[in-house]
């Protein structure tokens, strides 16, 4: 797919996290716009999915380990066609198939249900294995935070990712440097989180702007390094796309009021 | 009487399903000569996976596996049902996935290496997971059969094993979810689980000398729980007892409690979430859809007044 038609998806994307935040009056929106075109670039550019054909056992699978940003990916679920729009007045509501976190009992496209920080890497450990146990070809991605990265259970999975040797997966860090108390270096400092994924044996590519589809586009497409995971690097603004979100740590789970919204919106025109 | 650890028929018991249903994976944490997964590594090297001394990754790994439609067969201690909860609840319970748990060295007869190896709270731990199966067989044949029951049911079990060499009773039919009268009495009931058997059958002979008639049920399975056989034997008999190698709090004991005070001590009724994970609302809506606002106590009340 071309760039602009996938820019075009981002962005109604972002705005759908400020429709479905600002209705529900709460939500994730940070690091959902940070990691807006990786999620858009891999379902509509990337993986192998047929939201008629969800359950196909040799679909490429997703899990989004940082299970908090599920309005992107409920966002991106809806633009490729698993559920209607109409889903995201339930946002978060009693019943609701768009839990606050991602279900995959009750949302059609979900793999894993997540949001137990650094669980989502190592279910996805178990799909590429299952799936090099298989024989099957698909690919498995999954997103992480930087600050899930702080969790031990991400470096257990990692080392059984090397050891596996699963090149049928691809670990996306949405790096955008931000977690609830303050930076990471505040909180817990990441260190050379390359080198650290480097040493753990991942194949690394880092991306110098996570938000330039194009960039991102082309570091999801490049060959598998025969019996390395992949380790992409995306380094994100928080909030990106809405000028006054951008690079705050007070807009990771606080959601926009009718006045915030309209002004978001606005900016996402086009 | 001959004797063999439950642990041990669990390994051999995972040797005879993995040549039944080549679906079965089984995954340890560096501890297959304990656990005794190692026969099965034996069989099926292409279908054992060590993860290493990281058991909350191995939990998850199994739930990963599990999607792909695979039965991955989990084993470690079961003191570590506490080290991996999180993943156990939200990695496979949460979404119901076909995740088996073989945990070995529960209780005290793990013996020397000491309170902090010794699981004493595993069952408390599992009970409360909504739709998970716990086994704690008794015997040898009891974990054959358990084992062979967990692969056929779709969803999480538990199957809790010891260390120690226990007498292997006579193969005894089995249901899942249902109790086994071993020895009938009217004077008092000994409940109990795992390989207690033993010394709750001993105690019987001691009661029985001393003119006390005591009936003997073991329940091999601790959720779904036979709460029929319990009320029987509680409304048959004086006095229950229950014994098991567990914490008083949360094992056995609470789960014939609740049984028993459930369906027939009026007294006491509990209110709460009745074995179901929550769901995304507003607070105020949860708590009218879990039945616990104001109103909706007071009419419970009201009903069983």
């Amino acid at each position: 797919m071309d760039i602009q038609t996938l820019e075009k998806y981002a962005r109604q994307v972002r705005r759908d996290i400020i429709i479905m935040t600002a209705a529900a009056g709460a939500g994730h929106p940070g690091g959902s716009l940070s990691s807006t075109e990786a999620m858009v670039a891999l379902y509509f550019d990337v993986m192998n999915v047929d939201p008629k054909d969800d359950k196909n056992p040799n679909r490429d699978r997703f899990v989004l380990s940082k299970g908090h940003s599920a309005p992107a990916l409920y966002g991106t679920l809806c633009e490729r066609g698993f559920f209607g729009r109409e889903e995201f007045d339930h946002f978060r509501q009693l019943h609701g198939i768009l839990q606050g976190h991602p279900d995959t009992k009750k949302c059609p496209g979900v793999d894993a249900s997540t949001g137990s920080l650094g669980q989502g890497i190592s279910i996805a450990v178990g799909m590429a294995l299952g799936a090099k146990h298989n024989g099957n070809k698909c690919h498995v991605y999954t997103i992480i935070g930087d600050g899930e990265s702080q969790e031990g259970l991400v470096w257990e999975a990692s080392m059984a990712a090397a050891h596996y040797k699963l090149d049928n997966l691809t670990v996306i860090l949405d790096h955008n440097g931000l977690q609830i108390d303050g930076t990471n270096d505040e909180v817990m400092s990441l260190g050379d989180i390359k080198a650290k994924a480097v040493a753990f044996g991942y194949d690394v590519i880092e991306v110098a702007d996570g938000n330039d589809m194009k960039q991102v586009v082309d570091a999801l497409h490049a060959p598998a390094c025969p019996g390395k995971p992949r380790y992409i690097i995306l380094n994100t603004v928080k909030g990106k796309g809405v000028s006054f979100m951008e690079g705050q740590v007070g807009w990771h789970g606080k959601a926009p009021n009718a006045e915030q919204a309209a002004q978001a919106l606005k900016e996402l025109e086009g | 009487m001959e004797k063999k650890a439950v642990r041990v028929a669990y390994g051999e018991a995972l040797v005879k399903l993995g040549e039944e249903n080549e679906k079965v994976v089984v995954l340890d944490a560096d501890l297959a000569g304990a656990t005794m997964t190692n026969g099965f590594r034996k069989a099926y090297p292409n279908r054992f996976y060590d993860c290493g001394i990281a058991e909350a990754n191995m939990v998850d790994v199994a739930a990963g596996m599990s999607t792909m439609g695979l039965i991955p067969f989990c084993s470690t201690f079961a003191v570590f049902a506490g080290r991996n909860y999180d993943q156990i609840r939200n990695g496979v319970c949460y979404p119901k996935f076909n995740v088996k748990f073989g945990f070995s060295h529960a209780g005290i007869t793990l013996g020397e290496d000491g309170g902090s190896h010794q699981a004493i709270e595993d069952i408390a731990l599992m009970r409360v997971l909504p739709g998970m199966t716990v086994f704690v067989p008794s015997d040898a044949n009891e974990c054959y059969q358990c084992v062979e029951a967990a692969a056929k049911i779709e969803g999480p079990v538990y199957i809790r094993t010891a260390r120690l060499a226990t007498p292997v009773y006579d193969p005894r039919p089995f249901t899942v979810g249902k109790g086994v009268v071993i020895r009938d009495g009217n004077d008092c009931a000994i409940f109990t689980c795992g390989i207690m058997l033993e010394h709750a059958l001993e105690a019987a002979d001691i009661l029985a000398g001393q003119g006390v008639n005591a009936a003997v049920v073991s329940f091999h399975t601790l959720k779904p729980f036979d709460e029929e056989l319990a009320l029987r034997y509680t409304a048959k008999c004086k006095k229950v007892f229950t014994v098991e190698e567990h914490s008083v709090i949360g094992g056995l004991g609470d789960t014939v409690a609740s049984a028993i005070i459930g369906n027939g001590v009026e007294k006491f009724l509990k209110i709460g979430i009745n074995d179901v994970f929550g769901q995304s609302g507003k607070p105020a809506d949860l708590l009218k859809e879990y039945e616990l606002t104001g109103p909706q106590i007071a009419e419970k009340i009201l009903k069983n007044l």
